[in-house]
């Protein structure tokens, strides 16, 4: 039968090939193109989530921010406000905005206006006024703008004329102007905002995404493809594709079949094991990226023994990173000697590079009263992410490592929605995790991680709170010029070194893995994939 | 007399149903976590709606009027909120189901297709080259693993001919209106005007998960023809038609064939949980977006309602098709009524 069944199929499948080339077939999909992504997105609204996977689907493509970062030089673009401003005491901007620039026109809504300093009043004041109708809607989480302590820096966003905003600041903040052109800091529509209310569904917001990106939101079936199509009246000009798909695949080796069979054009992080095989094939290109990321072991510091910085220093000198970036990352990562990837302008170049010496580590568990080790846990996050791709092969290296010294450590893992639950209350001993930043500033990687108020809001795993560390990236916000600001920053790594609340492990390359026909897709090291300039041949 | 048994069989099929839907209801006890959330599918429930739920869900009173309370919930369509996406569980189980329902089906016309022929080939033809070839093959596809057979098949068809897909009901890049839910259906009731690049299309993402899944229910089918169409051929009264000198494919298709078929058809419905069960391996392999690949995902989600829904849906379709089969059976078979 197996027989039968290849000789009949074998003809019928090289006619359907064949016929599947005609020309008639329309421009909708023939110009679209479909992004194999790792997982479904949790909200159409950029300020409600921080996952990389929902920011990768929903920020570039459906929105644009007041600013843009160019992912060259980490620089400052005008986007959506044309100009801006800042008052000499560094606590008043003034933005003015683009003209004309069109919403999205969707079967759900038709834009009545184009964008005003109204959208983005509502946009920042759902985040900011804890009274705004909007604001308790979801559950009046908006993660990154909280974990910035957005809601003590931002007084208040005023529309001055239907063209300029004005945001006071309660403190000089130099990296606000960042935190403008992080992807979450997408602008929305009143308008859209508005007619929700009335019609009583304002939580339809979050789901059903009205924006003045290049892609318009069509359709989203859970868990099995998110549907755009192209913008007509784009203010940087109608993108060549009509169509973008983005294909939910959450299974690696699937997805990576999917390429295999042209049924996916670009493929998120194709598994490095897989780099080099794929990399053989005439018809697929890889592409990298060094992407501002670090993946990190958090020691949880309100918990003995881990409050104590000489068992910290000795679980440090413990691990060898070495062999860990060679089986977990395959080599294609750099080792981290700080909280900062080298391509940051306040990276300290200096800083000695932590070694690998168990007989140290051994000396330094015995000074803090272990001569004979002790028992732990490890948590080793269930997910594959850029910034550590397998958490549980890194956990096993590390259990071997410390078994050395004498520590029994054991692996814990959940399923990933509780284990961040559980992480954020703090049940863990230690966890092997990590952050992918949002935007070019150092500050980024501070104070969402290690600050006291990423403590409380449970972003902080090490649940570290040293007022110490807090004033050094305080005071790096004062200022705006950037040789104090790295001044600032050098303390502050070399004082994370000598607390030593997390081991860094390594700063991971970002792959893609595109079929060659298309162009124009690169990943930005700052943030979501954008897709507006993508095109794609025949 | 027929009446009788449709009362018989009404009786019957009302008792599973109780036991089902009793099942079905202490599961909401037997999951881990809040009674109130497993029955409401509510992820979070404030203190001031608590009081109120419960009165909904008549968690106060006896465990019997909760029970009535919660079938009158089923019948009247209200399942309860999924946990994953708080929508209701019963429109994502319509969502997925007729996928299902669609592979499961040109599955078995496969089969039918396929399996009736070869298994009267094999039977009449039991001594030659060609009739033990089929049984050979026929037990070879009988005994290998499913997922295996998908792999193989994917390996060669998408990945090394690349003539295939891999995964999906239809190209992502074809946008087409749900108002069945059944793919192909759906192409020809919309107003597209590529319908026939969007059917091939569908069909090519069809053919493997159909062919897979058509394997052991041809196999079986196969199997219980020749069998069944051997034990007929050794019966006096297709002696005696041959005697009088009918032909012998009028002796095969008029005294044969009714009653060697008659078997096949009850097994069908005995078949039809076991297809089920591939349905969802086979869902999984293939990334079809059915109600096998929707529980799996509930069930890793730990997702209490959904399952719950989802298993209730998938036991009384299996159910209802054994009844149906059973009814058919007897409306062919006079022995069987009587019986």
């Amino acid at each position: 039968m197996i027989k039968a069944l290849l000789s009949l199929m074998v003809p019928c499948g090289s006619l359907l090939i064949l016929s599947a080339c005609q020309p008639d077939i329309p421009e909708t999909i023939q110009q679209g193109m479909v992004y194999c992504a790792e997982g479904s997105p949790e909200s159409f609204n950029p300020q409600r989530v921080t996952s990389g996977t929902t920011i990768d689907a929903i920020s570039q493509q459906l929105y644009d921010r007041l600013l843009d970062i160019d992912p060259a030089t980490g620089e400052l673009l005008p986007a959506l406000a044309t100009a801006w401003r800042l008052s000499p005491d560094g606590k008043s901007y003034w933005f003015t905005l683009r003209p004309d620039v069109q919403f999205h026109h969707t079967a759900f809504f038709s834009p009545g206006r184009p964008l005003n300093a109204e959208d983005v009043t509502f946009t920042f004041n759902r985040i900011l006024q804890t009274e705004h109708p909007y604001h308790q809607i979801g559950g009046a989480s908006y993660p990154y703008f909280q974990s910035v302590d957005w809601g003590s820096l931002v007084s208040s966003v005023v529309a001055e004329n239907s063209t300029t905003v004005r945001f006071e600041l309660t403190r000089p903040d130099s990296s606000f102007l960042s935190n403008l052109a992080t992807d979450f800091a997408a602008i929305l529509s009143a308008e859209y905002a508005e007619q929700l209310l009335k019609q009583g569904t304002p939580e339809l917001l979050d789901q059903r995404p009205v924006g003045t990106g290049p892609f318009f939101f069509k359709e989203y079936k859970k868990d099995q493809f998110i549907r755009y199509y192209r913008h007509p009246e784009y203010w940087r000009g109608k993108t060549e594709l009509t169509q973008l798909v983005f294909d939910l695949v959450p299974d690696n080796a699937k997805r990576m079949a999917k390429l295999l069979t042209h049924e996916c054009d670009v493929v998120a992080y194709p598994r490095n094991a897989e780099l080099k095989l794929i990399t053989e094939r005439p018809d697929v290109e890889v592409q990298s990226q060094i992407s501002m990321n670090v993946g990190f072991w958090a020691f949880n510091t309100q918990k003995a023994p881990f409050d104590n910085v000489l068992v910290r220093k000795a679980l440090a000198y413990a691990i060898n990173k070495d062999a860990i970036l060679e089986a977990v990352y395959f080599g294609y990562a750099d080792k981290a000697k700080t909280l900062l990837p080298p391509t940051s302008w306040a990276f300290y170049h200096d800083l000695p590079e932590q070694q690998y010496d168990p007989v140290k580590a051994k000396e330094l568990l015995a000074q803090a009263g272990y001569p004979n080790g002790f028992r732990m846990d490890i948590w080793a996050m269930p997910v594959q992410r850029l910034y550590n791709p397998n958490a549980l092969k890194m956990a096993e290296l590390m259990q071997a490592d410390l078994a050395k010294i004498g520590v029994r450590a054991s692996i814990v893992s959940f399923e990933w929605n509780s284990f961040r639950r559980k992480l954020s209350e703090f049940e863990h001993d230690s966890v092997l995790i990590g952050w992918s930043a949002d935007n070019a500033d150092p500050d980024n990687f501070f104070r969402p991680l290690l600050s006291c108020s990423a403590a409380q809001s449970g972003s902080n795993r090490a649940n570290w709170c040293d007022p110490n560390f807090d004033t050094l990236i305080n005071q790096a916000l004062l200022t705006a010029d950037v040789k104090q600001r790295r001044s600032f920053y050098l303390t502050a790594q070399l004082y994370l070194d000598e607390q030593m609340p997390l081991v860094s492990i390594a700063h991971s390359k970002r792959f893609q893995a595109k079929s060659v026909k298309v162009t124009g897709v690169t990943i930005n090291p700052y943030g979501g994939i954008s897709m507006a300039a993508a095109r794609k041949s025949l | 007399m027929m009446l009788h048994y449709f009362l018989r069989r009404a009786f019957l099929i009302g008792f599973v149903f109780v036991a089902l839907t009793v099942l079905a209801f202490s599961l909401s006890y037997l999951f881990p976590g809040e009674v109130l959330n497993n029955i409401s599918g509510l992820t979070d429930i404030q203190p001031e709606q608590r009081q109120q739920l419960i009165q909904y869900y008549a968690l106060d009173q006896s465990l019997l009027q909760q029970y009535i309370a919660y079938v009158n919930r089923i019948l009247d369509g209200e399942w309860g909120l999924s946990f994953s996406s708080q929508q209701p569980v019963l429109s994502e189980i319509i969502a997925v189901f007729p996928a299902t329902l669609e592979l499961a089906s040109y599955a078995l016309i496969l089969s039918f297709v396929l399996g009736i022929p070869l298994g009267l080939f094999a039977a009449v033809k039991a001594d030659s080259v060609f009739g033990k070839l089929i049984s050979a093959v026929t037990l070879v596809a009988y005994s290998i693993p499913i997922f295996w057979w998908a792999l193989l098949l994917i390996m060669l068809f998408s990945l090394t001919l690349g003539v295939l897909p891999t995964a999906g009901r239809i190209s992502v890049l074809f946008d087409i209106p749900t108002t069945t839910g059944f793919m192909l259906p759906d192409i020809w009731l919309s107003d597209i005007d590529y319908k026939s690049e969007a059917s091939q299309d569908a069909f090519r993402h069809l053919l493997l998960p159909a062919i897979v899944l058509a394997t052991y229910p041809t196999t079986v089918m196969i199997r219980f023809t020749r069998d069944s169409m051997l034990a007929v051929l050794e019966q006096s009264y297709i002696k005696t038609a041959r005697a009088k000198g009918l032909s012998r494919f009028e002796v095969l298709y008029h005294h044969g064939l009714r009653n060697a078929l008659l078997p096949v058809i009850r097994q069908i419905g005995l078949q039809f949980s076991t297809l089920i069960t591939l349905a969802m391996i086979t869902e999984v392999i293939f990334s079809w977006p059915g109600i096998g690949q929707w529980l799996l995902d509930s069930i890793y989600q730990r997702n209490y309602p959904a399952i719950q829904g989802g298993l209730l849906v998938v036991s009384c379709l299996v159910i209802v098709v054994n009844m149906l089969t059973e009814i058919l059976h007897t409306l062919f078979n006079p022995l069987a009524r009587k019986a």
